[in-house]
């Protein structure tokens, strides 16, 4: 059951009494040796879950960073097989973190939801999030996650009322993700006080640990973030460092890690420090 | 997908209330935008039952527009291919020079009843543009237009249009930079401005209510033909025949005829420089169902679920999906769907303007190329309805370049 990962990571987490770092990457990005190399990196640099983006041609709902990824992801020869063939990698090494797939619902349709349950499972993937498929149809792939063992997680937005707050924590396991901005990623910046009360509507809801995203790119917001959720997830701004650093000639992976270290570094300290938000 | 979709008993009777006309529609949008999709859903279904809205729009169809659009009987035509009577739906000759207009007034309509402030739309061709451009000046709402910057350099007359009526063109860099990546565009745009912002799309697509909505106010094209070819022939078509590419023309023409099952229904499909080359625009003859927009439908796509690129020297049909209603009349069988060329619809460009003094949109030039198959096919006796949905003003550019002429 790899639900249990999801769950056992929060539980520890809670008894450090911290919030959890989630990293963000695009599988195969800028390329599979290179992915993969930077996905070993990101437990020991600091990320206590980490989400792996699928590619896809058409990503609705990203800013210009997590486009460009999807792009050189895709240039590079990446698949929603290759994606799997990478987790299962990854795994050999890390039984305990959690790993999130995320993308859009085409690759997945084209698979067949009850095949990538079974493919994604036995890659050992823990979740998945598909930003263009809502509560309203989010059935048929939640139950093929559920006969897997995987959990489906369902965003939450500044525009969910509690009606659909509730709707949405019934078929989401895991936790719960809240999109801090109403917008595309990697964008407007989320404001740590604007996001508690919601944070606090998206946990009275359903009960789960709460991760905030969307909006979130330097170590001091991700700190105050972490002081009011319970985890803070940063995408856009870690594939920028693989964009700066192709563009510079850098050593990608240690830039990106680099990167995730002081990112985590600062959600670590976010409860010790003041607790002012 | 699951087993084979049956055939209905009232084929007027979709989407139902998820948006699906069988297995395809629905509503796959990111969830900041699905409450604003519900609030559009319900504004749009009270609309629909008030008197005040349907006088509003039936006064402004007449007075602004220039409806009803002539049924005009081509005599030329009608001997050249020597089958069925051939008769055109004079759309062209609507403000702004296509059907585009029909559904522009009657979303912006709606826009001011939910009191939005702020009209996004994508465009192709740009004649959706154009039209959208052109409401949003009689209303006095700012406008942005996203527009793939390949059709902003094939389409320059329209680019211009819509600055002189005031809206704001952002070319589109992403992607192919054609019509798919200019709506990815104005979905982000509406995800970051869902408060305040109307997307007013142009084609029978997206997510429900849209392939709906946009169907109804395109149906004027399809009640009117039936009327007046009643009044001229005494009985209904036996086929009428239209360009598809989301396909808003063609299901405005369609739909009033879909429980008539003696007419037959036939959409064609830009085949770009041929099927066997894949470089294509032809969803259905060339695609499988898929998720993209917002809706399940007929996609152009590689074997991993990504989205290809689609070609057509038509900018209006050059979109890898096609509406969730034609897919499913195709599965269901109820229409068919016929492909042209380039080469093909260019000839035909040139066939019309030569035999009836019309020039017709590219796009329109698509139905033209199979027109003669379906007359023929129907025979001397028939009676075929081609929706002639736009004026080719805008592309003699374009027909120009691929017939080797500088103007």
């Amino acid at each position: 059951m790899t639900k249990a990962r999801i769950d056992a990571r929060f539980a520890a987490l809670k008894a450090e009494n911290r919030a959890a770092f989630v990293a963000y990457v695009m599988a195969g990005d800028p390329d599979y040796d290179r992915g993969l190399e930077i996905l070993k990196g990101l437990p020991a640099a600091g990320a206590d879950l980490i989400e792996v983006g699928f590619p896809f041609s058409d990503p609705m709902a990203e800013g210009p960073p997590i486009q460009r990824a999807a792009q050189r992801a895709l240039a590079s020869g990446m698949t929603l097989n290759k994606t799997l063939a990478m987790i299962a990698e990854f795994r050999k090494g890390d039984q305990t973190t959690p790993i999130i797939l995320m993308g859009y619902a085409n690759p997945l349709v084209n698979r067949g939801f009850a095949a990538f349950a079974q493919d994604a499972a036995a890659a050992g993937a823990d979740g998945l999030i598909v930003v263009d498929i809502p509560p309203e149809e989010a059935d048929p792939l939640a139950d093929a996650l559920d006969a897997e063992g995987l959990s489906l997680l369902l965003l939450s937005t500044p525009t969910s009322d509690d009606a659909r707050l509730k709707v949405i924590a019934r078929r989401t396991s895991g936790f719960a993700y809240y999109v801090s901005v109403a917008g595309v990623t990697g964008v407007k910046e989320a404001d740590a006080a604007t996001v508690a009360p919601h944070v606090a509507r998206v946990r009275a809801a359903g009960g789960l640990p709460v991760c905030v995203g969307f909006g979130i790119k330097t170590p001091e917001r991700a700190e105050a973030v972490a002081r009011v959720a319970d985890g803070v997830v940063v995408g856009s701004a870690l594939v920028e460092e693989i964009a700066a650093s192709l563009a510079m000639n850098e050593t990608v992976t240690t830039r990106v890690l680099s990167k995730v270290e002081s990112l985590a570094k600062a959600v670590r300290l976010a409860r010790v420090a003041s607790p002012t938000v | 997908m699951n087993a084979p979709t049956a055939k209905p008993n009232d084929y007027a009777a979709y989407p139902d209330a998820n948006g699906r006309f069988g297995d395809y529609g629905g509503r796959y949008v990111p969830e900041t935008l699905m409450p604003l999709v519900h609030e559009l859903d319900a504004a749009y279904s009270a609309a629909k039952a008030d008197p005040a809205f349907q006088a509003e729009l039936s006064g402004l169809l007449t007075h602004y527009v220039g409806r009803p659009s002539p049924l005009y009987l081509a005599e030329r035509l009608t001997a050249h291919f020597g089958g069925a009577k051939i008769y055109l739906k004079r759309e062209e000759l609507n403000h702004t020079g296509s059907h585009k207009i029909n559904n522009c007034i009657g979303q912006i309509l709606l826009a001011r009843r939910m009191g939005k402030t702020r009209i996004i739309a994508e465009t192709g061709a740009g004649q959706h543009g154009v039209a959208s451009a052109t409401v949003c000046a009689k209303y006095g709402l700012p406008c942005v237009v996203y527009m793939g910057a390949v059709d902003v350099e094939r389409q320059k007359p329209n680019v211009f249009r819509m600055n002189l009526l005031g809206a704001r063109v952002e070319a589109v860099t992403s992607g192919s930079a054609t019509l798919k990546d200019a709506m990815n565009e104005a979905l982000r745009d509406w995800v970051t401005n869902v408060h305040d912002t109307y997307y007013l799309i142009g084609t029978a697509a997206g997510m429900h209510p849209y392939p709906a909505m946009v169907r109804d106010f395109q149906s004027v094209i399809g009640r009117e033909t039936k009327a007046q070819v009643l009044e001229a022939e005494g009985r209904l078509p036996d086929a009428v025949v239209a360009c598809v590419g989301g396909g808003s023309n063609a299901i405005g023409m369609f739909h009033p005829f879909l429980n008539d099952e003696s007419v037959k229904l036939i959409g064609v499909e830009a085949a770009g420089e041929g099927m066997e080359t894949g470089r294509h625009a032809a969803a259905i003859n060339g695609g499988r169902p898929g998720v993209l927009h917002g809706n399940m439908t007929y996609l152009l796509q590689d074997p991993e679920g990504q989205i290809t690129e689609a070609h057509s020297i038509s900018a209006g049909l050059d979109y890898p999906g096609i509406g969730p209603e034609h897919s499913w009349l195709h599965d269901v069988g109820r229409a068919t769907y016929l492909t042209a060329t380039d080469l093909e619809s260019l000839e035909a460009f040139k066939l019309l303007a030569e035999l009836e003094g019309i020039l017709p949109a590219i796009e329109s030039a698509h139905a033209i190329a199979r027109l003669g198959d379906v007359a023929r096919d129907v025979g001397k006796d028939g009676i075929v309805v081609l929706n002639l949905s736009g004026r080719g003003d805008k592309d003699v550019a374009t027909v120009a370049a691929h017939l080797g002429m500088a103007i």
